[in-house]
């Protein structure tokens, strides 16, 4: 019954001079995001709307789903369309579709008519008119309410008439690709991949890091981190996931520094690593899961250690969240049940029992010049001998 | 080198099956309930499979299902078997170290309102025969025992218990999930006193999704497969053709000289052990020598080991973080404790013989099938024997001990 869908967008109106940037960037992600659903789409712009517009048979609900991934998008209105003939043609269309959409028929409704085609014989303030007058005397339980309606029945008319009522949310957000690129440290958990889908909302193009500890972390930790990158690419478009070979690493930490400071200085190389990669890549920051004090290696001295070795800006979208909040974002983006795949990443493997949870810098600067003769080359060979996997 | 020793977990199919197969599928690919000739020709296969299987067991062909594989052979005996016969009472017994496809269906049991009794084992993983006799009771209807332990290779006594079972009570089924036995040691279930028997397919060589359970003449089973009638109405659904021809051709290939190379492979075995307990820090699990259907004397408790299964715990070790670098060079193993079942009778096999904690998650299972060669072993003790000290660097328990810093 659709043939085309509206589509909504918020805060790229307010974009002053930019503007068509952000809209070809949204028209873009929304040809991206239909390249796998069955059919032609046409994505069209006109008087600040983008049209998505069908152009041959298509599964509805394949659409819908890859048009509510698309950051930009407030709301969704799938349209029927209707050529511009005879008035009593649109009336039966019109009325057809409210038909069908609302078969209880005991509801209000107002016609929001628009005229952009201006040579069509009547105004918009007869067609408000007119169709109302043709619905009510069509379906007697229905009647016209102009402050309150239950039903906003939008009618349109351009070269052809674009009748809607419907309105599906979309993700909100910005266009991913309008506001540069990120590299987000990818665990196997349930946090950072939140964390990348949280940014790449704000039109940020995401790159991965992933810190891989063979035999230490299996082949399915790996697989597993694959399976979320592609999750969040869903939304963010292709992710290239950096993984990086951090055992010897791991183990010069190990032999090497106290063990209750394991984890805060794994995390220091970590970032590092990851901001070498991000500034080759050309990124502008880096995206951590971080949540304040949810583990010893999330309180505010912690979160200070490893801060302090990155000079990109690091992003935490969800330093203020509660772990259920986090969850909830979990869900909703269908990572959640890959998260909690019960596979051991390299975080819960080398934990001392009781770790430092206000580690002092200095300190951990003391701690970190044991590696002096050997981290140089061990960070250069796992940055240079990383394996790239493009996510999408 | 590629040395493959997790042949408890599943095996290569050997070339002659494949083969079989193959032409199966390609050229005899009929429905063997078609009238017509292609029909004919699939249904002939499926003759063979029965008269080769039959054969081997010593048991009449009509007595065969086949089924998906061991789970589902296990779950229509146990809940079948439950089902069809809960007239004459509600009371099941079963051990405290059998597969996920007996104790699931078991708890289901239990939900449905039946009785479980869990029979505890020795250190060995024998199961206990007193507390078996004493376990069962007028309104006992069925008793589920695996004839191999596949977590450390234990041979229970399953000719003693099915004697005691009948002894007791006549009318209780018995039984024998030989999923890992099957292959590895002699069985003639009727002989013996069994009522139904589970055998899967990929243990020997043969294809994945396939299997079958035995069932004694006269043996009241409810299908749990419903449909077209298949198989007399024991279980609906399309004969697998090529996987249940290729299953009998498996078999027929594993019991082929059997004596012999049940003799290399205990050879291998103990060859294997030897090796092993030179090794620092290593304790073999359950018995160490050659096992057999009859409980062994009270004396020879060691004597009950299936050829191909050794369980090891490695001192100071992560029996995960070993089998990931064994699988860097090429030597594939399996971590040695499956179970991790919330219910309080089911401990998991290394529980129940009595591991030690530090152990459960240090124990490492190698398993072999006869074509496992001595070279094989070398180079699995030699990754060993390179690896261990490593690991252990990196491990507190290790360092105490004596690994040094590098």
């Amino acid at each position: 019954m659709y043939k085309a869908f509206l589509i909504k967008y918020g805060e790229i109106g307010i974009k002053g001079k930019n503007r068509y940037l952000f809209e070809y960037a949204l028209m873009d992600q929304i040809k991206f995001s239909l390249r796998k659903v069955d059919g032609q789409f046409e994505v069209t712009k006109e008087q600040g709307r983008v049209y998505v517009e069908a152009l041959t048979e298509y599964d509805y609900d394949e659409v819908i789903k890859a048009l509510s991934r698309v950051f930009g998008i407030v709301a969704i209105c799938p349209v029927v369309l209707c050529d511009n003939n005879e008035w009593s043609n649109l009336c039966q269309v019109t009325g057809d579709y409210m038909e069908r959409t609302y078969p209880d028929q005991h509801l209000s409704f107002k016609v929001f008519a628009r005229r952009a085609d201006k040579s069509y014989p009547k105004k918009s303030m007869e067609i408000g008119a007119d169709m109302g007058e043709y619905l009510l005397d069509r379906f007697p339980d229905m009647t016209v309410d102009v402050h309150n309606p239950d039903v906003a029945l939008n009618i349109e008319v351009r070269e052809r008439t674009y009748i809607y009522s419907i309105s599906i949310p979309g993700p909100g957000g910005m266009p991913v690709g309008t506001n540069g690129k990120a590299t987000l440290l990818l665990s196997g958990g349930i946090d950072s991949p939140v964390a990348g889908y949280m940014i790449a909302k704000r039109g940020v193009k995401i790159d991965a890091v992933y810190f891989h500890a063979p035999p230490y972390t299996s082949e399915r930790a790996k697989q597993k981190v694959i399976d979320l990158a592609k999750i969040v690419a869903a939304y963010a478009g292709p992710i290239n996931l950096h993984v990086i070979n951090f055992t010897d690493i791991q183990l010069a930490i190990y032999d090497k520094c106290p063990h209750d400071e394991l984890t805060i200085i794994m995390r220091r190389y970590m970032m590092k690593i990851a901001e070498h990669i991000a500034l080759e890549e050309g990124s502008l920051g880096l995206i951590t899961g971080e949540s304040i004090g949810q583990v010893a290696s999330q309180t505010m001295q912690s979160l200070r250690a490893t801060n302090a070795v990155c000079t990109l800006p690091v992003y935490r979208p969800v330093i203020g969240f509660d772990k259920n909040d986090i969850v909830e974002i979990s869900e909703k983006i269908g990572a959640f049940e890959t998260s909690i795949q019960p596979f051991e990443d390299c975080c819960t493997i080398f934990v001392a029992k009781h770790p430092v949870t206000k580690p002092n810098v200095r300190a951990i600067e003391r701690s970190e010049h044991h590696l002096v003769d050997v981290i140089d080359e061990l960070l250069k060979t796992a940055i240079e001998t990383r394996e790239t996997i493009l996510c999408e | 080198m590629e040395v493959y020793m997790d042949n408890a977990a599943t095996t290569r199919a050997y070339p002659e099956v494949v083969q079989l197969m193959n032409k199966i599928m390609e050229e005899d690919y009929g429905n063997p309930s078609s009238l017509h000739m292609k029909g004919v020709e699939a249904e002939r296969y499926i003759r063979r499979a029965r008269e080769i299987l039959a054969g081997i067991l010593k048991v009449e062909e009509k007595e065969l299902i086949f089924t998906s594989g061991g789970t589902e052979s296990n779950n229509l005996a146990i809940i079948g078997g439950a089902l069809a016969n809960q007239r004459a009472g509600k009371h099941l017994i079963t051990t405290r170290i059998e597969h996920a496809s007996v104790y699931q269906p078991m708890m289901f049991l239990e939900q449905m309102g039946f009785e479980v009794t869990w029979l505890p084992v020795n250190a060995y993983g024998l199961v206990d025969l007193d507390a078996l006799r004493e376990a069962i009771r007028p309104d006992t209807i069925l008793v589920s025992m695996m004839c191999v332990n596949n977590e450390i290779g234990t041979i229970e006594p399953i000719a003693d218990a099915a004697a005691i079972v009948k002894e007791c009570n006549p009318n209780t089924l018995f039984h024998v999930d030989a999923i890992q036995g099957f292959g590895k040691v002699v069985l003639h279930p009727k002989r013996i006193g069994i009522d139904m028997l589970s055998v899967s397919g990929h243990k020997i060589h043969g294809p994945k999704g396939t299997g079958f359970l035995w069932v004694r003449d006269r043996v009241k089973v409810q299908p749990l497969m419903l449909g077209g009638g298949h198989q007399k109405g024991m279980r609906s659904g399309t004969e697998n053709v090529p996987g249940v021809a290729g299953m009998a051709k498996a078999a027929e290939i594993e019991y082929t000289d059997f004596e012999n190379k049940l003799e290399y492979l205990y050879g291998i075995r103990s060859y294997f052990i030897e090796e092993i307990e030179k090794l620092e820090g290593t304790v073999v699990n359950g018995g160490k020598s050659r096992g057999s259907l009859n409980r062994p004397a009270e004396d020879q408790q060691d004597a009950c080991a299936a050829p191909h299964v050794v369980s090891v715990s490695f001192q100071d070790i992560r029996a995960e973080v070993l089998l990931h670098a064994l699988e860097e060079t090429h030597v594939y193993v399996s971590s040695g404790s499956a179970c991790s079942s919330n219910h309080p009778a089911i401990s998991g096999t290394l529980k129940a013989i009595g591991v030690e904690k530090r152990y459960l998650d240090a124990t490492v299972r190698f398993s072999f099938s006869f074509d496992t060669t001595k070279e094989e072993i070398d180079e699995c003790v030699a990754q060993l024997s390179r690896l261990l000290p490593m690991l252990r660097r990196y491990t507190p328990g290790g360092r105490k001990r004596g690994g040094k810093r590098v």
